[in-house]
């Protein structure tokens, strides 16, 4: 297998961008990485662009052409991957494989949503589409209220306080401050989440990710390559995914997202950590419960304990693992298909020192997760400085 | 909501949805809700069979919806559950018949039979399951 780095990210402001398209969202991002690595842009030798849901938001499927229209690389071959709120992720992934496999020398792993040319519940009836449609969307379920139905199972078991998941939103608004890109780059109270309208309870809106416009691209080489071209690569060392039920209430264990488990697990090995080597995680918080599970499932702390070390500052800025320094879902932002790569951009930021204001100190060694649905895709990726 | 329009998507999981036919393997004694057409466990040696879920278990956790679902307007403030069967699968499910604050993780509930949703003032209505507090007369 080859190695595989990053040398390129480009990453546009998450929010509501009324003045731009889906194809001008992707083509500033993909023109940042391109300047980014100082390449022209023919170097790369395919696309891989993640979207979920851009037949329901904007009527247009066909993505991948579009992206390499729109970014001026036709005719080399592109490909939109769709794994719901992990597409992201899963392009990236779908890049790294290709790359690694010797397939490719130089490749890009896009993402981007469009969401704000509908209306909410338009929105909404769309995201619906990563759960299971005919067992629970029919019956009444929400994307909110499958979150609620964890939230409410974790508290029972292990505890876990509304007040601990208000800390996981205002942790990441805390971070989202420092981000000249977030949506909602400012702060929020334990009050005012606790005080904020409630959606499916126990989640209320400040718990939940809001919806974004936004787009992001990395471009990834081999080691021969990037090291011709970049000052820091930042390499990708490990790389897992897994898959779980549909339907959230066929797992067993509702509390655990076993697909985060699995692919947390694969991607460590690949690289030959542990949890406890990890400086810096970019995980998918959706809602705030869904940080908690994944710094459990991940095994940053046991199961049960999420909330508690939450409530303890253990995963602040700058602590013992900085998690979401972006600001997470929450406050950067959620444009669905752009989210997974957005992560690995906010991880080369931080492994290259470039992060500014909410820089982490010392990284050698980050990952990023990208969770689909309630949780029926998982996507893990490793990333160091200094290589394998 | 194009997605939920055709007649055929409702027709074909009647049985389903009127009265929990699942399936059941006779191999390893799994149970199957929705019904799945070969077992996971034992696959190939899997032997499946049609099999009726009683419609009895208990609430293995829940919400109250604020926010509905496109179709569930007037329904709210609603509680949506996920529930266990006593031949052990888990669905989703409406709890009807109650008050939240009267909803507990464990309590006991039976199916019942009740409109779900519907497209529009002339479009299909839907039925199906919910559940309902297991005690109440």
């Amino acid at each position: 297998m080859e190695k595989v780095a990053i040398i390129g990210i480009g990453q546009t402001k998450f929010g509501e961008h009324w003045k731009y398209s889906l194809r001008d969202l992707m083509a500033e991002a993909g023109k940042k990485a391109v300047d980014d690595c100082g390449i022209a842009g023919k170097e790369i030798q395919a696309i891989y662009g993640g979207t979920m849901s851009a037949g329901r938001m904007i009527g247009q499927e066909h993505i991948g052409a579009l992206i390499a229209d729109a970014m001026g690389l036709t005719p080399i071959p592109s490909t939109r991957v769709e794994n719901a709120c992990a597409s992201g992720g899963t392009a990236l992934r779908e890049a790294y494989l290709a790359v690694s496999g010797g397939h490719y020398d130089m490749v890009v792993a896009g993402g981007v949503e469009k969401m704000t040319d509908v209306y909410t519940d338009q929105a909404s009836l769309a995201l619906g589409g990563a759960a299971d449609q005919e067992w629970e969307v029919f019956f009444g379920a929400t994307f909110p209220s499958l979150y609620a139905l964890i939230a409410k199972r974790h508290m029972y078991e292990y505890g876990t306080t509304e007040e601990q998941l208000a800390r996981v939103a205002v942790k990441n608004h805390h971070n989202g401050a420092l981000n000249p890109l977030a949506q909602f780059p400012f702060e929020v109270s334990i009050e005012q989440v606790m005080e904020s309208p409630k959606v499916a309870e126990p989640l209320k809106l400040l718990d939940c990710s809001p919806i974004t416009d936004g787009a992001a691209a990395v471009i990834l080489a081999n080691e021969e390559t990037a090291k011709k071209i970049a000052d820091t690569p930042v390499w990708i060392n490990g790389s897992g995914q897994a898959s779980d039920t549909l339907a959230l209430h066929d797992r067993t264990n509702i509390c655990t997202l076993n697909a985060s488990v699995v692919a947390g697990k694969k991607a460590m090995k690949q690289a030959g950590v542990t949890p406890k080597q990890i400086d810096l995680a970019e995980v998918h918080d959706c809602f705030t419960i869904a940080e908690i599970c994944a710094i459990e499932d991940l095994g940053f702390v046991k199961k049960g304990e999420g909330g508690k070390s939450m409530e303890d500052g253990m995963f602040d800025l700058n602590s013992s693992i900085s998690i979401n320094p972006s600001g997470g879902l929450k406050a950067c932002g959620h444009p669905v298909g752009a989210t997974g790569v957005k992560q690995a951009v906010e991880i080369a930021e931080h492994l290259r020192g470039e992060a500014g204001k909410r820089q982490v100190e010392n990284v050698e060694i980050a990952l990023t997760h990208n969770v689909g649905g309630s949780g029926a895709s998982c996507v893990v990726h490793v990333f160091s400085r200094g290589g394998n | 909501m194009p997605h939920r329009k055709s007649l055929g998507l409702v027709w074909r999981r009647i049985p389903q949805r009127y009265r929990l036919m699942g399936t059941k393997c006779f191999t390893c004694g799994s149970h199957f809700f929705p019904p799945r057409p070969w077992c996971p466990k034992c696959r190939r040696k899997g032997k499946i069979e049609k099999h009726k879920m009683k419609g009895r278990g208990k609430i293995h956790s829940y919400t109250i919806v604020n926010v509905p679902q496109q179709g569930f307007d007037l329904e709210v403030p609603y509680i949506l559950a996920i529930i266990e069967l006593l031949e052990g699968p888990k669905l989703t499910a409406e709890i009807t018949n109650t008050e939240p604050e009267h909803v507990s993780i464990g309590m006991p509930v039976k199916m019942v039979f009740r409109k779900i949703s519907e497209d529009g003032d002339s479009g299909i209505i839907h039925y199906g399951y919910k559940f309902e507090p297991e005690l109440k007369e």
